[in-house]
């Protein structure tokens, strides 16, 4: 858990952040957003003591992390930046290892995490291992950057705007994998982005930042649902709003399941149970159907979804 | 092994005339038919390379560690105020002539290699620390800021991420300074440091042009040698640090 407390940052004259509370529960993923210089990223290194904070206190896991060593702290929280900050004369497999190394594991039980992490972020360890950064794609090197932040199981994770620098599609791919791997090991997560939809999409919660305080923190529903000001209304957006809140909405929350599942032989374009109600209306719409079967991970149709239900109870 | 090939062969070629530059003597008789000895025998060519060597290896070492270290401080947190004046006490060495240096520096140090010593160390330090201070500033701040995020201390920062970053311009700037130190050593011969300088000097003082030619051709193949060898050094750093590797197509 970090709980930060009438934290403030001045820099000079200026204060980037300016008394803000902010609590993030231990599993959880706070998206912080807002425009470009409202403190979200100060907020971020400050957490980490890259930048030290001016007044109040920021408690992890209770502990003023004042009293600690920076590297201690920082060696338990994962850091995955824009730019990556790969290490251009290291291979992939020693890019990965850093903290392990620095926290002196064995070499066996190295190679062994590292395999394990490369498989994780969907990197073949055989053709990628001994490659350098500049040889991988931005998504490849992005990958290579959240397995180093992952290497030594810390606690914490900090991202900030760790997916900014990608085109869209890669992006989109980056962000389901996170959304899968933080399902399979559960990191405190502080994730900083100035992207809405990104927040929307991984957020356990939303901390939205203005001029270096924040104006909102809840989660991604109700602060579609019940933005705190006009400047979160116009930032989620005041007339796209019903379709982002379907977006959040899982198809299973809204079918007609069918007693038992049928067997069946879904095209490579079926909905899931775990599609986004959005997806599931726009299918209908374009194909101009009234409902829609639904199918399982497995491949079995679980229920169908109706276009009536989902005017009726989408949002 | 074939990037260390140029360094032996300049290497043989400077050893073999420098014991035997008898060899070339009818070249020499031809270049100066009108007198009776045309090799310079006042001192043996060994020892005088010896010396000369000598003179640029220490004046290159005390050199490098000075402007590596001052280039350092310059770039640290606590050192960053006092860039501008780092570099500028290295550019006043290098606008200050050597010779100069020398004139100033004999009354105090004496006649020998005292002076010449000061002279090479301040005329090299200018490539080595503006090498290192570009190798530096020229690192990613991405790459920094993730070493020091991720928990390495400032130490292991500098050491296992900032230096072999920086390295293969900082050799450059030894190359550069090296270099340039060979041809200028060879001026402490008129302040009596034995270098190659010595029969150049000579030959000019005497008029035998056989004596210059000796001593700029030893000169000559010593700074050859050395870029050579420079050159192999930086193309291991190549190797071993994987920096440039034939590109992937993607």
């Amino acid at each position: 858990m970090i709980e930060l407390k009438q934290v403030t940052r001045r820099f000079g004259n200026v204060v980037a952040v300016d008394a803000i509370d902010l609590t993030i529960e231990t599993g959880e993923v706070c998206v912080l957003v807002g425009s470009s210089g409202c403190g979200k990223s100060t907020t971020l290194r400050m957490i980490n003591r890259l930048l030290p904070h001016s007044a109040g206190d920021i408690l992890v896991d209770g502990k003023s992390i004042t009293t600690m060593n920076p590297q201690q702290l920082r060696l338990n929280m994962g850091y995955v930046i824009q730019g990556t900050g790969l290490f251009p004369h290291w291979t992939v497999a020693r890019n990965i290892a850093m903290v392990p190394r620095l926290l002196k594991w064995p070499q066996a039980r190295i190679d062994e995490r590292v395999r394990e992490l490369m498989t994780l972020l969907d990197l073949d360890p055989a053709t990628h291992a001994d490659k350098y950064p500049q040889q991988l794609s931005g998504g490849q090197a992005q990958r290579v950057g959240v397995a180093r932040a992952l290497a030594a199981d810390p606690n914490i994770l900090l991202m900030d705007e760790p997916f900014g620098a990608l085109d869209a599609i890669t992006r989109d791919n980056l962000q389901l994998e996170m959304l899968r791997i933080q399902q399979q090991v559960r990191k405190t997560t502080v994730f900083v982005t100035h992207d809405i939809d990104e927040a929307l999409k991984l957020a356990t919660r939303i901390a939205v930042m203005d001029r270096g305080r924040i104006v909102q923190h809840d989660t991604p529903e109700n602060i579609l649902r019940r933005p705190a000001s006009e400047f979160v209304e116009n930032l989620v957006g005041r007339q796209d709003r019903g379709l982002k809140l379907m977006s959040l909405r899982p198809v299973r929350e809204l079918m007609t399941p069918h007693a038992s599942p049928k067997r069946s032989d879904p095209g490579a374009d079926a909905l899931k149970e775990d599609d986004s109600v959005r997806l599931a209306l726009s299918v209908m719409l374009w194909q101009d159907l009234k409902q829609l079967a639904v199918f399982n991970a497995r491949g079995e149709e679980t229920g169908v979804i109706t276009r009536e239900r989902i005017m009726q109870d989408g949002l | 092994m074939r990037v260390w090939l140029p360094t032996v062969l300049l290497a043989a070629l400077l050893g073999g005339l420098s014991v035997g530059m008898s060899v070339l003597e009818p070249l020499f008789a031809w270049v100066q038919p009108d007198t009776s000895r045309v090799i310079y025998e006042r001192e043996s060519f060994a020892f005088l390379l010896y010396n000369h060597l000598m003179l640029v290896v220490v004046s290159a070492v005390i050199g490098t560690i000075a402007a590596v270290a001052g280039g350092i401080f310059a770039t640290r947190p606590a050192g960053r105020d006092f860039l501008p004046l780092v570099s500028q006490i290295a550019s006043i060495g290098q606008t200050f002539p050597p010779v100069a240096v020398l004139a100033l520096a004999v009354p105090v140090l004496g006649f020998g290699e005292a002076p010449i010593l000061l002279a090479l160390i301040l005329y090299g330090l200018l490539p080595i620390l503006r090498n290192t201070l570009a190798g530096l500033e020229g690192i990613d701040p991405a790459v920094r800021e993730a070493a020091l995020g991720m928990g390495m201390s400032p130490l292991q920062v500098l050491l296992r991420v900032e230096l072999p970053l920086a390295g293969k311009v900082i050799l450059a700037g030894i190359r550069t300074s090296v270099t340039i130190n060979i041809a200028t050593a060879a001026i402490g011969s008129t302040i009596g440091a034995r270098t190659l300088g010595d029969p150049v000097i000579a030959g000019l003082v005497n008029g035998n042009t056989a004596y210059v030619l000796q001593g700029a051709i030893l000169i000559g193949l010593l700074a050859l040698t050395a870029d050579s060898l420079f050159e192999a050094l930086e193309r291991n750093w190549d190797r071993h640090s994987g920096r440039v590797r034939p590109p992937v197509f993607r």
